[in-house]
């Protein structure tokens, strides 16, 4: 556990945890490796998990029906993937599969909401660090929507 | 080396013929052009040229090739009655050209910083001269990164010139695209993202940092904003605008943004001339 609570505080997602809150984050962690081409989560399934990305590169990606899979992002080293897991009903909205061999750290969601639930100071941790990536990405969605390089 | 008839008057443009033209996407094509008489005039990396297609009008269009070939070379997009026109020439035909006008990238006064070049789109053209010359006069420069944004991996422009410039040891160059198919194995987002993540590297010093920024003018918006929240200094940043050109030399008055006319003051601008005006919806 030690080697994780290491490992989880090299992440930059957990960067200026009190030393307890690490140690609580810790207890919910796991490490994983997924090889290229192995979805980290599939859409629809049980938000359950999050993932912070130690090394690799990920492709979120959505497949509309009867079309092949549209990649809409790529989330890479020192970042997150999923926020489905902070909001009910907890279900993932695309899949996400690793481009190349993928090194990640999974949170069990219903073990950190619990802690959140307890600690309301770890909660507020938490939402600092994940608002800013959700105003992000919701920031980036709407670049992309604009289709800047689109014919006007 | 200056033209004969643009000693005399900017408004007389001198005659070129097309020489190769090489399609790089389905609506855009570059056109290599040699002077009819004597050498074409020198131009710095930024500045844009009008392109008279005789018959049909002219439009202003950035100089993208290599200041250092004896060619005149332009990328040209067709989005219109002329720059279709142009994307129809053939070999061999005459087009007038008036130029070059405008401000240019600050190559020389970068020197000694690190270079972060942000294109997007067909903004790739006009910064490619400024990516020869600082790849030409690499060690008077300290990191230098490309960083591209493509609508689509089928749109990337130059592709082949970016994949030789990732090849290099000295250069970090980077490619996004808004969507992809789930074949694409690189980046898919947007450049601000890109830039943010360069960022966060250690390797980034936003102080010693001059970046050159071109593509549609959102697009360069939300760059300069990544670049601000990273730490470059504003008069560090330089965007190039793009504007409804006519006489070339700020008399006409068709391009005027705020207090400047952007065929003469611009089209390059450092951050700090501009961005009060870039958000107001009717300058």
């Amino acid at each position: 556990m030690e080697t994780l609570e290491r490992i989880l505080g090299e992440h930059p997602f957990p960067a200026g945890f009190a030393p307890e809150h690490l140690r609580i984050v810790t207890g919910c962690a796991r490490s994983h490796r997924f090889d290229a081409g192995q979805y980290l989560v599939r859409e629809g399934a049980k938000a359950d998990e999050f993932f912070l990305i130690r090394h690799g590169r990920v492709a979120l990606e959505v497949a509309p029906p009867g079309r092949l899979p549209v990649l809409i992002e790529t989330v890479h080293e020192g970042e997150i993937v999923g926020a489905s897991w902070l909001v009910p009903p907890y279900r993932w909205m695309f899949d996400a599969r690793a481009i190349e061999m993928t090194r990640a750290i999974g949170i069990d969601a219903a073990c950190l909401r619990g802690k959140c639930d307890a600690d309301h100071d770890l909660g507020y941790e938490m939402m600092q660090r994940f608002l800013p990536v959700i105003a992000r990405r919701l920031h980036a969605t709407r670049l992309q929507i604009l289709d800047v390089y689109g014919r006007r | 080396m200056m033209s004969q008839a643009l000693a005399q008057d900017p408004f007389i443009p001198a005659l070129y013929r097309v020489g190769r033209m090489h399609r790089e996407l389905p609506d855009t094509v570059t056109l290599e052009m040699v002077p009819v008489a004597g050498m074409r005039p020198e131009f710095a990396p930024g500045q844009f040229n009008m392109i008279y297609v005789f018959g049909v009008g002219e439009v202003a269009i950035s100089v993208s090739g290599d200041p250092d070939s004896a060619m005149l070379v332009h990328t040209v997009r067709n989005v219109g009655a002329v720059s279709g026109a142009i994307t129809r020439l053939e070999p061999g035909s005459t087009v007038g050209i008036r130029g070059p006008f405008g401000s240019a990238w600050p190559v020389d006064e970068a020197a000694g910083s690190d270079v972060v070049i942000v294109a997007g789109g067909l903004g790739l053209a006009p910064v490619r001269p400024a990516i020869y010359h600082v790849l030409a006069n690499r060690g008077k420069y300290g990191r230098v990164a490309i960083l591209f944004g493509s609508r689509h991996p089928a749109d990337i422009l130059y592709r082949h010139e970016l994949e030789r410039w990732r090849q290099r040891l000295d250069v970090q160059v980077e490619v996004t695209v808004d969507h992809a198919d789930a074949d694409w194995h690189g980046n898919v987002g947007t450049v601000p993202a890109l830039l943010a993540r360069r960022a966060r590297g250690t390797q980034f010093d936003p102080h010693e940092t001059v970046a050159f920024v071109c593509g549609p003018e959102v697009m360069m918006r939300y760059t300069a904003a990544a670049l601000q929240g990273a730490g470059v200094p504003d008069a560090r940043i330089w965007l190039s605008l793009e504007r409804n050109m006519k006489c070339g030399i700020g008399l006409c008055g068709h391009c005027q943004f705020g207090p400047s006319f952007v065929c003469k003051d611009g089209p390059v601008f450092s951050f700090d001339q501009i961005a009060g005006f870039l958000t107001m919806r009717e300058v």
